[in-house]
């Protein structure tokens, strides 16, 4: 595994500037009309924030500003500035951003990843959210002295350890990217991510919408996905991938069927899904041919069936008895039970549903592992956790209670430059033309632009999860999995802690 | 089954500009009048449709403007920004949050449930209702065409004393007493306001929400008025005062049509039950109590003597009287469990609020053991209340609740509650229960922070611990 993973090529970052004229920035730069035009702040700033302008410099890139604690250095333009011209404040626009789950700076840090492939130098916490739980709670403890090197380390996740005859696929990082069906997300978010993860050697689910042909080129890459609507599934889809998912919940809408409003059921999308554009859609609740887990044992067999050579995985959502679930599914015959909690991502959700149904991932995955591993089990399924994780810290924490690896969805799009406005679904949906079906809007994005802003977003989680095994003195990111022992949670800390927290 | 009930709602308009958590701001120095100028672009056209409400000095911009954030990302001078309203964070107070105000006036102005994109955006999780979560089922549904479908979910609970068994003599016939029973198609009731402006007003819009919604309100004898008794029907009088002549006269012309009446808890309480029980047998009596350490054992001694409803009451923020109080979900389950450890549970109905302010506030009180729930600030606040409470100071209210039109605040009321019980519907189905009879005490059905974060607590012990 390692050795194939040595051949695997990862992409290179490249510099994937915001689409928009001003980027949004934590600080915010005036120069006033004292300005003699100089050009002192040009040269002295390492970060490149300003330009020469025709008046005075401009600003252009002000979110590479590191705000006051640039105080210190000897290039601080406010102090070096000859004519004291130029002044530095907080933005005000940047508080109004983002929410608990993902405050402003996570969203800056992940746009900064986004745009360099680098975490950010500015300083702004793109390790946690502000929660005031679960994975915001929790940090990791390093405590062992030796470093590993890095390229000695293997981030790859074996996807079927079942035993069967199925292919052994492999993927060189931990983690694929979740589904997000055509007419929630528009046509070229949903390619972005479907080459992202075809550069990057993993997967990508189409979600409950059909399989766009523009995606054939990347049916090595692709998961589609099986959800209660049926919408877009035929035996030829099902044939052409290497994975099969059924959706049998959502964790942003535990118990609920999918939901896509009428504004945003184009022609296009209409026909993909087999139904009458302008017409909303909702997928039933639940399956309606799944009342056991014996016809849920027969569903898995007729994908088996069908395509000798997929794996299947399960995608539940977090009740009360996850772990029973989880079980479940193994007899049936999965090799994948993705378990996605509360806290996760959609398209539409009654606010009611995203906040109160289900629980939150950080309690469901040691859960479930824990039960498997009684059961004996445990080696023989892989656990993705998804639903809430937002930074490469979430996703080692995830891994680190007990799941293989984890599945992306919200991430992807601040990549693509979501501010999590909260809009996705009404009128013409995304009026940043992310999550739209309306041609003038899908237009706002190119496919380069956003494949790339996704590949250097990835690339640099896989540094820092690279960073973390590091520390922790493990040579595979399989040695992380349900090593709860190297978490702390902040709200039981007792006693002297040996170790750095991270 | 009785026949499926649906609350019909429709946009009811503001009378004041809701307060908003964000608004723009726009410069004009320094424009450089672009040809294609980022506010003509907007999508959602607020600049097109700008307008001053001169009365509340606010500017349509900052209500229609949905964060997108493209004219401040577009405009070359970078003269637009975004800016919090402080207007909006010193809404209400550390319960009734400014997020839940505007949650309940959205409903209450556009009768629709607050759905949207994106995952869940705030804390991970709080105190009282914060810290539970609601179960679901990942394959079973309680109904084949889903929630809203022709095999529908039942909200409805009955209130009053229930038999535990049926006695039959030798010729077949019923023995047993059958007490009285008042049903309700929603599990909530309005109750008593902590504090309003004069209320002349705000009481007959509650009662005419309730007389549409089939429930109760409760109004205390001291502000009835002869006005009201077109809702009869749909009051609970609360007796306010100690009983006198007076009361028996009130309550004598009453009587024939009211159905539902609520008395304070005293020592003697029973001896006035069985008093206003003389005028009528099938007036359902209700003995209100506050939630306190000792609402457990109160309970169970009322149930034994035979009451048929009990309300317990917590503060406008959920809390129980006494030293170090519970929370109400808290207390409300160790009332639930010692009525059921005494197997009298099913004798009794139990009505409980305060600090209810969410739809799934009522759902999450019912799985602790409540049969339904009172409400009263959100009455308020759907008719545009914003809990500033300057009222209780006797100054003058921001929003005029004493002039509003009662019809009007009632369908306000109206379309909250279709908001409620849709959202209740959503819960029981992900859960897959039929009936809000049967959520009740669900405790196996939902899940407790207390239990979950055990498993944490182990992570994070120190060499010195």
């Amino acid at each position: 595994m390692m050795e194939k993973e040595r051949r695997f090529q990862f992409p290179l970052a490249k510099e994937t500037p915001s689409r928009f004229r001003n980027a949004l920035s934590k600080y915010r730069i005036a120069i006033s009309k004292a300005c003699n035009n100089c050009g002192a702040c040009i040269d002295l700033c390492p970060y490149g924030v300003y330009k020469a302008g025709s008046k005075r410099p401009r600003s252009v890139d002000q979110h590479y500003c590191i705000g006051p604690s640039c105080e210190k250095n000897e290039f601080f333009c406010v102090s070096r500035c000859p004519t004291n011209a130029i002044s530095l404040m907080p933005n005000p626009s940047f508080e109004v951003l983002g929410d608990r789950r993902w405050p402003a700076e996570l969203l800056a840090s992940t746009w900064h990843m986004a745009e360099t492939g680098k975490i950010p130098h500015q300083p702004m916490n793109y390790k946690t959210g502000d929660s005031g739980g679960g994975f915001d709670k929790l940090r990791i403890c390093y405590r062992n002295g030796h470093a590993i090197p890095r390229d000695e380390i293997s981030t790859a996740l074996q996807l079927n350890r079942s035993g069967d005859t199925r292919p052994k696929v492999t993927v060189p990082v931990p983690f694929y990217l979740g589904g997000m069906s055509f007419g929630s997300v528009s046509i070229v978010s949903m390619l972005s991510r479907v080459r992202a993860a075809t550069a990057l050697g993993t997967f990508c689910c189409t979600g409950e919408g059909g399989y766009p042909d523009e995606l054939k080129p990347y049916d090595d890459h692709i998961i589609t996905q099986v959800a209660t609507g049926l919408f877009g599934v035929r035996e030829e889809t099902i044939q052409r991938v290497r994975i099969v998912e059924f959706k049998y919940a959502q964790g942003a809408k535990p118990g609920l069927g999918g939901h896509l409003l009428g504004d945003k059921v184009t022609p296009r999308v209409a026909k993909m899904r087999e139904a009458v554009a302008g017409s909303a859609l909702f997928s039933p609740f639940p399956f309606h041919s799944v009342y056991s887990v014996e016809d849920h044992k027969k569903h898995v067999d007729w994908i088996k069936e069908m395509n000798p050579r997929a794996l299947v995985s399960v995608k539940v959502s977090t009740p009360t008895d996850v772990d029973m679930v989880a079980v479940g599914s193994f007899y049936a015959g999965a090799h994948i039970i993705q378990l996605d909690g509360s806290y996760g991502g959609t398209g539409a959700a009654p606010d009611i549903a995203k906040k109160n149904i289900a629980m939150p991932i950080e309690y469901a995955v040691p859960r479930v592992h824990k039960f498997l591993k009684e059961e004996g089990i445990r080696d023989k399924i892989t656990v993705i956790a998804s639903g809430g994780v937002r930074s490469a810290y979430d996703a080692a924490k995830a891994i680190a209670l007990g799941a293989d690896g984890v599945c992306l969805g919200t991430a992807d799009m601040v990549a693509l430059e979501c501010l999590r406005c909260h809009h996705c679904e009404s009128g013409r949906g995304c009026a940043r033309g992310i999550a739209t079906t309306d041609q003038e809007l899908t237009n706002l994005m190119d496919l380069e632009w956003g494949t790339q802003r996704i590949i250097n977003m990835y690339l640099a989680w896989r540094g820092q999860l690279l960073g973390i095994l590091s520390r922790l003195g493990m040579r595979s990111v399989t040695e992380l999995v349900g090593r709860t022992d190297v978490l702390v949670h902040l709200d039981y800390m007792k006693g002297d802690i040996e170790g750095e927290l991270d | 089954m009785p026949s499926k009930y649906h609350i019909p709602s429709a946009p009811v308009a503001n009378r004041f500009k809701a307060i908003i958590r964000s608004g723009v701001i726009a410069w004009d120095e320094g424009c450089l009048k672009c040809a294609k100028c980022v506010k003509k672009e907007c999508v959602y056209k607020v600049y097109d449709k700008r307008s001053l409400d001169g009365k509340q000095m606010l500017d349509s911009l900052d209500s229609v403007c949905q964060d997108c954030f493209r004219c401040v990302q577009g405009c070359p001078n970078k003269l637009i920004h975004k800016g919090m309203n402080p207007a909006y964070k010193a809404l209400g107070d550390e319960y009734w949050t400014p997020d839940i105000l505007s949650n309940i006036w959205y409903q209450a102005e556009t009768g629709r449930i607050p759905v949207s994109g994106a995952g869940y955006g705030g804390p991970f999780s709080g105190p009282g209702f914060d810290a539970m979560w609601t179960d679901m089922s990942e394959i079973v549904r309680p109904t084949r065409d889903g929630i809203h479908g022709r095999e529908y979910i039942s909200t409805l609970v009955d209130l009053g004393r229930k038999v535990k068994f049926l006695e039959f003599n030798s010729q077949g016939e019923l023995r047993s007493p059958t007490p009285p029973l008042v049903e309700i198609p929603v599990p909530v009731i309005f109750d008593l306001l902590p504090w309003s402006p004069p209320r002349r007003r705000i009481i007959e819009a509650f009662l005419q929400a309730a007389a549409t919604l089939a429930t109760f309100a409760l109004v205390p004898l001291s502000e009835w008025t002869p006005d009201f008794e077109a809702y009869i029907n749909n009051t609970t009088l609360y007796v306010d005062r100690p009983w006198d002549a007076t009361c028996d006269r009130l309550i004598d012309g009453l009587v024939d049509r009211l159905r539902l009446i609520e008395i304070p808890d005293a020592p003697d309480v029973m001896q006035l039950v069985s008093r206003i029980k003389e005028k009528k047998e099938t007036l359902v009596v209700a003995i209100r109590m506050p939630f306190s350490r000792a609402a457990g054992e109160r309970a169970a001694e009322l149930t034994e003597q035979g009451v048929e409803v009990i309300h317990l009451v917590a503060d406008e923020f959920g809390r129980e009287q006494g030293e170090y109080p519970l929370f109400i979900k808290d207390r409300m389950k160790e009332v639930h469990l010692s009525l059921v450890e005494k197997g009298a549970r099913d004798q009794v109905t139990l009505i409980a609020g305060g600090g209810i302010a969410m739809a799934e506030h009522m759902a999450k009180l019912i799985i602790c053991g409540a049969d339904a729930v009172t409400c009263d600030i959100p009455l308020l606040v759907a008719m545009e209340c914003r809990v500033c409470r300057r009222c209780k100071e006797g100054i003058a209210c921001p929003v005029e609740l004493s002039e509003m039109d009662p019809q009007w605040g009632s369908m306000r009321i109206r379309n909250l509650m279709a908001g409620w019980h849709n959202q209740l519907l959503e819960i029981l189905g992900a859960m897959g229960i039929r009936e809000v009879r049967r959520l009740r005490g669900e405790m196996g059905r939902a899940m407790f922070q207390e239990d979950l974060e055990k498993e944490f607590a182990s992570l994070g012990k120190g060499a010195g611990a």
